[in-house]
């Protein structure tokens, strides 16, 4: 059998953000920052990804790997490992339950102690289940550069297709926000062919009730498109109405409208766009439970 | 560059490529044959060993060492099924465990099946308490191609109980 081996790379640590951002700059944008390694290096070996030279932020722990409160918004440091939101009461707490929902069946309990949060944004996978969670919350990611500056990018501009995002040669994320919300419930629901694999399709919902009326929403759809897909139109018919069944249908049907799926090895586009549906409506049906629990 | 690894308390160091990658440098540098190379694609778990940061309280933790490079592991203390033993020889007691419950059939996924089993029972408030979920769930991450997981299940519980009833056999052994 031939062995997988990436492509001839060099190899160092970083010591801080900045000299990670110090390194990608003195490289000249020929270098990947490396975490968790479990998106990066299988594409690494599959030659998709041919970096000169990667910076392993994994010395980075007590800098970037963090979940906390600051303010009305929880931030979640970059180098913060699946378990570790996985386990988080923080999220669960403020969150309930989306993150722990989501983490529960990202690939598995291997994978997940050290995969992190920024690996899986980065990645840009359409099919991987946090990025998801983050589209649904509408998480702002930090990205930091050259000389310390910084910028805040939403979702809808970080993603920009499989395996491309928004995040520049000389850049790095550093942390993701996300805005707390009075009265929320969350949920992800996920269809897959095998314990731990990609999903078929799924679904991330999370909604904002107050005094019976819905508030905000948030839904979002993987592995139905060039993204993790954020279904605007569903979250504009959900905000100002009271929960119920049928708007969650209607919520569902718009979803499975306005995905792109592609017919391929996981099942035929339109069996996918029909999960879409149903796996949204599922989601938001237990998101306004949890709600109003 | 020189790439100098502690593997089962000994230390390994050889001039490698940046790229290659832990299994390999388990294998055809340590020459510790015991940890196996399986699907090479992150999915099988074949190649899985215990890490340790030995500047953090957290029990060694299974990693896949397909999907780390040799460099990334300098600084960690990795374990392998041949340091999994006691010094006079005494099987670790997962490793019993799989002798009493039958748990192999080829033995080509038991070196990783040991490792992340081991860790199970390490990181569980209360392993002999574990559910069969929890156990399988646990190992979704090791395939088994003889499809032998029921014995696995049971060597894993057989272990636990054993650690339950000897605490001096707790820690995994290096």
């Amino acid at each position: 059998m031939a062995m997988q081996t990436p492509a001839a790379c060099d190899y160092s640590r970083a010591t801080s953000v900045d000299d990670a951002i110090a390194q990608l700059e003195a490289l000249g944008g020929n270098a990947r920052i490396l975490a968790g390694g479990y998106s990066l290096i299988p594409m690494m070996k599959l030659r998709l990804a041919n970096p000169g030279h990667v910076i392993d932020i994994n010395p980075l722990e007590p800098e970037l790997n963090y979940i906390r409160q600051e303010g009305d918004e929880i931030r979640i440091g970059a180098l913060t490992r699946h378990v570790n939101m996985l386990e988080s009461d923080l999220l669960s707490r403020t969150f309930p339950d989306i993150f722990r929902e989501a983490e529960a069946v990202l690939a598995d309990p291997v994978v997940r102690n050290r995969g992190t949060m920024g690996g899986s944004l980065c990645q840009s996978d359409p099919a991987e289940d946090l990025s998801g969670v983050v589209v649904a919350l509408k998480g702002k990611a930090v990205l930091r550069g050259p000389g310390g500056a910084e910028r805040v990018v939403g979702m809808e501009e970080f993603h920009l297709g499989p395996y491309m995002t928004a995040v520049q040669p000389t850049e790095m994320l550093i942390e993701v926000r996300f805005d707390i919300h009075r009265g929320f419930g969350g949920a992800h629901e996920k269809v897959e062919r095998r314990a731990g694999d990609f999903a078929i399709v799924a679904a991330s919902s999370a909604l904002a009730i107050e005094g019976g009326t819905i508030k905000w929403a948030g839904v979002a759809c993987s592995a139905v498109g060039p993204t993790t897909l954020h279904i605007e139109r569903a979250e504009e018919a959900l905000v100002g109405q009271a929960p119920s069944e049928e708007l969650f249908v209607k919520a569902g049907e718009m979803a499975s409208a306005d995905c792109s799926p592609n017919s391929d090895g996981r099942g035929p586009a339109d069996y996918k766009r029909a999960v879409a549906g149903v796996l949204t409506t599922r989601a938001l049906s237990r998101a306004a439970a949890t709600a109003l629990r | 560059m020189l790439v100098s690894i502690s593997i089962n308390g000994q230390e390994y160091s050889h001039d490698v490529e940046p790229r290659l990658l832990l299994v390999h440098f388990i294998r055809e540098y340590a020459e510790l044959h015991g940890t196996h190379w399986g699907c090479d694609t992150s999915n099988c778990g074949i190649c899985i060993v215990l890490m340790e940061d030995p500047n953090s309280d957290q029990p060694p933790y299974p990693v896949k060492s397909c999907t780390m490079l040799a460099a990334m592991a300098v600084g960690y203390e990795i374990t392998t099924v041949e340091g999994m033993p006691k010094p006079d020889g005494t099987l670790d007691p997962i490793q019993q465990g799989f002798h009493e419950m039958h748990a192999l059939q080829c033995g080509f996924c038991t070196p990783g099946m040991m490792s992340t089993g081991r860790w199970l029972i390490e990181r569980h408030p209360n392993p002999t308490q574990m559910t069969d979920h929890e156990i399988r769930d646990g190992i979704s991450g090791n395939l088994c191609r003889c499809t032998g997981y029921d014995n696995i299940v049971k060597a894993i519980r057989w272990a636990a109980a054993y650690i339950d009833e000897h605490p001096e056999s707790a820690r995994t052994a290096r």
